[in-house]
């Protein structure tokens, strides 16, 4: 048990000699660096990123050469809502590294198709899903949802079961879309208990608020 | 002779067609049989798992892994077990690591043996698919054994497995592995050496190992074109960095060699199997934390803690601490990750699956450009997809 710990704290380590070169190398590009539970996260201002990520992938101390993910995050309460998260991987050196930028529903992020080609789905994925742009992609159509389909699923407003349904029409010999139909309301349980700190008044609360008037 | 003009025509490909494999739709611009472009379209098969992942507690998230690669369907659950147990610190005790690491070859295993046989069949040899399913019946028997089912396992919970496998269950396995041999033998003795399949695969889908890395390619994909790089090596979980074993390399990284490649991984996973039944510690099989990893039963027939800790864990879960975490295993089909975000709730705040079909499928416009149609199916046979964990 005890050498796992010290294994992950010398590749902490060895990350954090990694964060401060990053954040060395791009000093108007990074915006701040942390490691934690083994992992590197930087995050980048948006409209850098493919200076960021061309950096990451030609820097001698860096040779990231591989992009394995980009995916979005959705966190309506904040002013930019969307994370862009891109993850890298370094073969030569055995890193990942995780790059983060933010962005709202009106700014394009640029593309980065032109220094990773695996990048060209994965971006026509968020886009999708969260409908965030991307710049100079060649080729952003939808890809994962229905043809014709509107809005972008994964946004932490869209509704789990969606707005239509599908269903095959004998009459009309084809497929039809209909508005979701639910023949039980949608529930969504609360398990918090409340002495965790329960967002709503407890039930027989409610005489004890207006008595404290 | 009068001058023709020919324009080039298009081609739809699936997503009904039995070398789809699954429910690819290929839209191909040919010129008279050789493909000037290839577009795949996918999300026919999309589920929404990551949507729904978001409203359900970690521990009922882990089904839903099942059926992303229905073709290997333990691997997954390593992924997202081994995410959850990184965000909330919990060690896992050997015999646990140990059960996992033997069903993931199992995984392995299944996988292989379907992809192999199946990318034999589109290039048109039908004896190995009947055999490897054959074989397939046999593995998914011990899937049976341990947890219930024979695919849709659930069996690798955050914390270690479900539960012990079976009396002389360790015993069966290694018995059995003599005939996986065998069969991979006999299999490679049909395909190898076979006129027919090898001039439907030397030297289609060529890709070199810098193109294969632009591309985002893992697995078998990666290795085939000559680079060695095996997450249980390079970066080993759940203690692969005990077991002794070779990761087979390709030289040419065309469709051969990572059939070639495929063949000889099934060797070295009987191998790892049967050097963890060997070594296969004993003690508990998961977590003995009870906060994250429900009772037994049996235990919460006596006591009363253990009941409580039963019912708010089947209700209400486990919290994990905020905070974020990429966890990736080498899945039969590449680099399989979790990339999971959680808000310090019962629920996964984000959980993003990362899978190795969906950048290799990407390419198929640069891999079948200038090839024929018919190479375009061993192409895509090839590259070992499953719909599953593509669309998500």
């Amino acid at each position: 048990m005890s050498e796992s710990k010290a294994l992950l704290r010398e590749q902490e380590q060895a990350l954090r000699e990694l964060g401060e070169h990053v954040a060395a190398g791009l000093p108007n590009d990074v915006i701040d660096w942390t490691v934690a539970k083994g992992e590197l996260t930087v995050n980048a201002l948006a409209d850098r990123i493919v200076k960021v990520l061309t950096f990451l992938r030609d820097d001698g101390n860096c040779q990231f050469a591989m992009l394995m993910d980009v995916c979005g995050v959705d966190w309506p309460e904040r002013e930019k809502r969307f994370d862009v998260v891109y993850h890298l991987l370094s073969l030569k050196l055995n890193h990942r590294i995780r790059v983060k930028v933010q962005t709202d529903e009106e700014t394009p992020v640029p593309s980065v198709t032109g220094v990773f080609s695996s990048a060209g789905w994965f971006e026509r994925e968020v886009w999708d899903m969260y409908g965030v742009m991307f710049s100079g992609h060649p080729d952003l159509r939808r890809i994962l949802s229905d043809y014709g389909f509107e809005g972008h699923a994964q946004r932490k407003d869209f509704p789990l079961s969606g707005y239509v349904e599908v269903r095959y029409d004998v009459e009309q010999k084809r497929v039809v879309y209909e508005p979701v139909q639910l023949s039980q309301e949608f529930r969504r349980f609360d398990f918090m208990s409340p002495w965790e700190g329960a967002q709503y008044v407890l039930p027989g609360d409610e005489k004890a608020g207006e008595g404290a008037k | 002779m009068a001058e023709v003009t020919i324009a080039n025509y298009m081609v739809n490909f699936g997503p009904q067609h039995p070398a789809a494999h699954g429910v690819l739709r290929l839209v191909m611009e040919l010129d008279g049989e050789i493909v000037e472009r290839c577009d795949p379209h996918i999300g026919l098969l999309h589920r929404g798992t990551e949507k729904l992942i978001e409203y359900k507690t970690y521990l009922q998230a882990v089904p839903y892994f099942d059926r992303l690669d229905y073709v290997a369907p333990m691997s997954q659950e390593h992924a997202f077990a081994l995410a959850v147990e990184r965000l909330l610190g919990l060690e896992v005790p050997a015999r646990g690591q140990a059960i996992r690491v033997l069903f993931a070859e199992i995984s392995r295993l299944l996988n292989h043996l379907l992809n192999v046989t199946t990318h034999a069949l589109d290039c048109g040899a039908m004896t190995p698919a009947l055999w490897g399913f054959e074989e397939r019946e046999k593995l998914m028997e011990f899937y049976e054994g341990v947890s219930g089912a024979r695919m849709h396992a659930a069996y690798f919970r955050p914390g270690g497995v479900h539960q012990d496998m079976p009396k002389g269950m360790d015993e069966a396995i290694h018995k059995y592995m003599d005939r996986m041999l065998k069969v991979v033998d006999d299999i490679e003795v049909l395909l190898t050496d076979n006129r027919i399949y090898r001039q439907r695969n030397v030297d289609i889908g060529k890709i070199s190992a810098k193109d294969a890395m632009d591309w985002g390619f893992s697995g078998v994909m990666l290795r085939g074109s000559g680079v060695a790089w095996d997450l249980r090596k390079a970066q080993p979980y759940d203690g692969y960095e005990k077991y002794d074993f070779d990761i087979p390399v390709g030289k040419n990284g065309d469709c051969f060699d990572r059939y070639l490649c495929r063949i000889e991984e099934m060797r070295q996973s009987a191998r790892i199997i049967r050097q963890v039944i060997e070594q296969m510690p004993g003690g508990p099989v998961a977590s003995e934390d009870r906060k994250v990893v429900p009772p037994k039963r049996g235990e919460m027939k006596r006591s009363m803690e253990a009941l409580i800790h039963h019912f708010k864990l089947y209700t209400e879960g486990y919290h994990v601490p905020p905070g974020e975490a990429y966890a990736a295993v080498e899945a039969p089909k590449g680099e399989f990750a979790v990339y999971l975000i959680s808000d310090g709730t019962n629920k996964p705040y984000r959980c993003r699956i990362h899978a190795p079909g969906f950048a290799h499928l990407q390419a198929t416009d640069f891999l079948s450009k200038g090839h024929m149609l018919a190479d375009a199916v061993s192409i895509v046979g090839n590259m070992d997809i499953v719909f599953g964990e593509i669309d998500r």
